[in-house]
């Protein structure tokens, strides 16, 4: 029996971050695992490489920092390189995502003083980054060509194997033919590593709703925002301007909406900023795609929205219970 | 759906615990060997006491009283000898010793004097509430502020609505869902005489929708009564709040930095309300109370009716004892409740509750760094930035603590336990009100210190003004008479 001072509350949720960093790791399992039927053995490598030098990144970090290692498998990292995977070109060459991985944790991360400090979401604050410093590597997308069951048996294409490729542009190319919205479900496109395939992207979303990792406020805005604008121009130039369908299923936009933009250290924390924070990211996807040089303006958006982070929680604050307008006058009764 | 009955924003389901003992009923306890009457009240004001050792006192016996009404006379709880009044622990979790009247049990169990039954409608509202401050009896939901008083305030604020918290949010805790069961009849009598006594049109029992015997119950005792409501609120943690407990009855909000009464609207606690009517209908002073042990760290949980001043020790031991698991003594519920420091701690007036809770449900974890996750600011049922108030707070900086609402906090500790990073929110907040309280009453002190300091110099110079003044005039008296003497000797030259 303790009889030491100890203060209350004497009970608790069983939450830790951790368990929620694991648990969304666990909700982008259904599209990895997707990404990695659909691209073969260079994405699983690409994957493999991003979590594991985001690990060994954040040991080494800790380390230099004289913070405990315990701290290492505390999800954040990992969950870190992993997503930053999703986000590359599937056979983007290992040493580029290294690179990246190592990016991400020391710059995105530990240079504002680690879990919790960061302005910017690491993992597309490296995205970024590799885009600028390797637009070649960074934009080289492959076709998707998933193993086919033939009579034969299992026809397992050489590119799948990892042992050549072949390019593709992706549905936000000018010149790429317009994909069924069928297909953009289900991902048979080219694209990055994690984002081809929609449902599998939203079942993971789900996933978090249910266990309440997330609130639905970020990723239904981040959507309107997006879809909004999308559905006015292309109704008054439908030849000049993507339909909100194909806007809303290509890209990494279902993945920067349930996973990225929803990223807790670097989103608002009242529901006013949330709105505000999901519509801005929206509405920049929209500008960047549709006015900007750049085809992929989901990274951007929510580094420029990231910024607004401290001024948004700063002028949206949540209301004090209780208080009202001025001009409300509190009757009697 | 839930979500849409929510009758105030954040607020949590924590876990319950409600099974270990909601369904014991209500047991008297024997009364113990000796009983422990601190003569301190929780908010400082001192009992000077009315018997010295050695004197024989009997169950019922005014045997403190303070100074004014803030402070409630208190009562024997039992029939025996004054043993002791010596220093001895305090239920305050800092150990602090006060003096206490050792009482010592002569096994008779009956009332010293005959409580006669009265008519209590019948009397004055002054009377009733006369009868109420004698009676010793402070607010039995924890906050322990003499009912007599809250009472009387509401009345010259003429309140009109009188609400009876049947809420018990805290979770673990089952003593005013069995008292509600087992004594409707009090509790619905109570708060219409309580109601009677302030003058209010009418009183609203609200219980959470958690607890459907209690409703029933309160139902039938108050069928006949067209001046009492029975009102199902949705059980979300602090529904025990006053203000959340308005907002959910009445959909009034209570401004910040206002009083409930100025709305017209006060808010007691359904134990409270049959103490009320104990005092009223059998002229009986409060010297019992009902509690909860429960927690995973006792043998057997139960609600218990026992008398003030019985020790932890003695509940303890009619309750089978702890297991071998128990890690901490709470006062109260675990939400808000607080360490008790030593077994022999005796149970005032105020405490509702006693667990026993292990290491399990405890899960007092390492506190990791803050993920920003806004879960605090979700939670927090007064829309603040716990977060940030916390952060403030870590570094001293209590101005800018305050600006993020630490004024507004009611220490509800919701936020801390949905914190996933297990930051210890609530004790960074206690700790800045604290140092801002310290910091007030020095200031204050300072400040009275300043002005006794300015006065005296004041007084001082006033002084010594006065005396220059006066040996001016005593030196123009001089000169004056001089110059009349000179005048007249000339005068009398010149005849
Ligand atoms: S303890 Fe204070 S800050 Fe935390 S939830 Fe309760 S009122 Fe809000
Ligand atoms: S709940 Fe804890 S980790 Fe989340 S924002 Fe609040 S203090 Fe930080």
């Amino acid at each position: 029996m303790k009889y030491n001072i100890a203060s209350g509350p004497h009970t608790h949720g069983g939450d830790s971050s951790s368990s929620l960093m694991y648990q969304v790791i666990l909700a982008l399992l259904p599209t990895s695992l997707f990404g990695l039927y659909v691209f073969g053995v260079s994405a699983l490598l690409v994957l493999l490489t991003a979590s594991i030098s985001a690990l060994l990144a954040e040991s080494i970090m800790l380390y230099w920092r004289g913070v405990n290692q315990s701290s290492l498998f505390d999800g954040s990292a990992l969950l870190t390189g992993w997503l930053l995977a999703l986000s590359l070109p599937p056979a983007t060459p290992l040493w580029i995502v290294a690179l990246g991985s190592f990016f991400a944790i020391a710059i995105g991360k530990h240079a504002y003083g680690g879990l919790g400090q960061n302005l910017f979401n690491p993992a597309m604050l490296a995205r970024v980054m590799l885009l600028i410093c390797f637009p070649v590597e960074l934009t080289d997308w492959h076709a998707a060509t998933p193993p086919v069951l033939t009579e034969t048996g299992l026809d397992l294409n050489p590119y799948w194997l990892g042992i050549d490729a072949i390019s593709s542009a992706t549905p936000l190319a000018a010149e790429a033919p317009m994909l069924a919205v069928r297909s953009l479900w289900f991902g048979h496109h080219a694209g990055s590593l994690g984002e081809t395939s929609a449902l599998f992207i939203l079942l993971g979303g789900l996933f978090l709703l249910w266990r309440k990792v997330i609130n639905w406020v970020i990723p239904t805005a981040v959507l309107l925002g997006l879809a909004l604008p999308a559905l006015l121009l292309h109704a008054i130039k439908p030849d000049q301007f993507l339909s909100a369908s194909t806007h809303l299923f290509s890209g990494a936009v279902f993945l920067a909406a349930f996973f990225i933009a929803t990223d807790m250290v670097t989103s608002p924390v009242s529901v006013k900023g949330q709105w505000v924070f999901g519509l801005g990211c929206g509405l920049l996807i929209f500008l960047i795609r549709t006015f900007g040089n750049y085809p992929e303006g989901v990274a951007f958006s929510v580094l420029i929205m990231n910024a607004t982070t401290p001024l948004i929680d700063h002028y949206l604050r949540p209301a004090v219970f209780g208080s009202r307008p001025k001009w409300f006058k509190e009757e009697r009764a | 759906m839930r979500a849409f009955a929510k009758p105030f924003r954040g607020g949590i389901h924590p876990v319950g615990y409600k099974e270990f003992s909601q369904d014991c009923a209500i047991e008297k306890l024997p009364a113990p060997k000796r009983v422990y009457l601190g003569l301190q009240q929780r908010n400082g004001t001192l009992l000077s006491a009315l018997v010295s050792v050695g004197d024989s006192v009997g169950k019922g016996q005014l045997v403190a009283k303070g100074a004014n009404d803030m402070a409630v006379p208190l009562h024997s709880p039992i029939n025996g000898t004054v043993e002791d009044i010596r220093d001895y622990v305090s239920a305050h979790p800092s150990g602090i010793k006060i003096k206490t009247l050792v009482i010592k049990n002569n096994g008779d169990s009956s009332w010293s004097q005959q409580h006669g039954s009265i008519h209590p409608l019948s009397l004055a509202s002054d009377e009733m509430l006369q009868r109420i401050l004698d009676a010793g009896i402070v607010g039995l939901g924890g906050a322990g502020f003499p009912t007599g008083i809250k009472l009387r305030l509401a009345r010259d604020k003429q309140v009109h609505t009188l609400i009876i918290n049947g809420g018990e949010c805290e979770p673990y805790l089952t003593c005013d869902d069995r008292l509600m069961q087992e004594y409707a009849v009090d509790v619905v009598l109570g708060s219409q005489l309580m109601a009677k006594a302030i003058g209010a049109r009418k009183a609203i029992i609200a219980v959470e929708d958690n607890k459907p015997a209690s409703i029933q119950a309160l139902k039938i005792a108050a069928a006949e009564l067209h001046d009492i409501e029975i009102q199902v609120v949705p059980s979300l943690y602090p529904m025990g709040s006053e203000r959340h407990l308005i907002k959910a009855v009445t959909g009034k909000t209570v401004a910040p930095g206002t009083l409930s009464v100025e709305l017209g609207i006060l808010v007691h606690n359904v134990a409270t309300a049959r103490a009320v009517y104990h005092a009223l209908r059998f002229n009986r002073p409060l010297i019992d109370r009902v509690l909860t042990v429960s927690g995973a760290g006792i043998e057997q949980p139960k609600n218990l009716l026992v008398p003030i001043g019985t020790s932890v020790a003695d509940l303890l031991s009619a309750c089978g004892g702890l297991t071998m698991s128990a890690q901490r003594l709470v006062a109260g519920g675990p939400m808000m409740g607080q360490v008790i420091p030593s077994p022999y701690t005796p149970i005032d007036k105020s405490i509702g509750g006693l667990l026993a809770l292990t290491d399990q449900e405890v899960r007092d974890e390492q506190s990791h760094d803050c993920v920003r996750c806004g879960r605090c600011v979700a939670a927090c049922p007064m829309g603040l930035m716990p977060f940030q108030m916390a952060a403030h707070s870590r570094v001293s900086d209590y101005d800018g603590a305050q600006d993020y609402g630490l004024n507004h906090c009611l220490l509800c500790g919701a936020c801390s336990y949905v914190c996933p990073s297990r930051i210890p929110l609530v004790q960074h907040f206690s700790h800045a009100r604290g140092e801002i309280n310290a910091q007030r009453s020095m200031a204050q002190k300072s400040a009275l210190a300043r002005l006794l300091t300015n006065a005296r110099a004041e007084r001082l110079a006033k002084e010594a003004a006065q005396r220059k003044a006066e040996k001016a005039a005593k030196a123009a008296e001089r000169k004056k008479k001089a110059a009349q003497r000179k005048a007249q000797q000339a005068s009398e030259s010149g005849e």
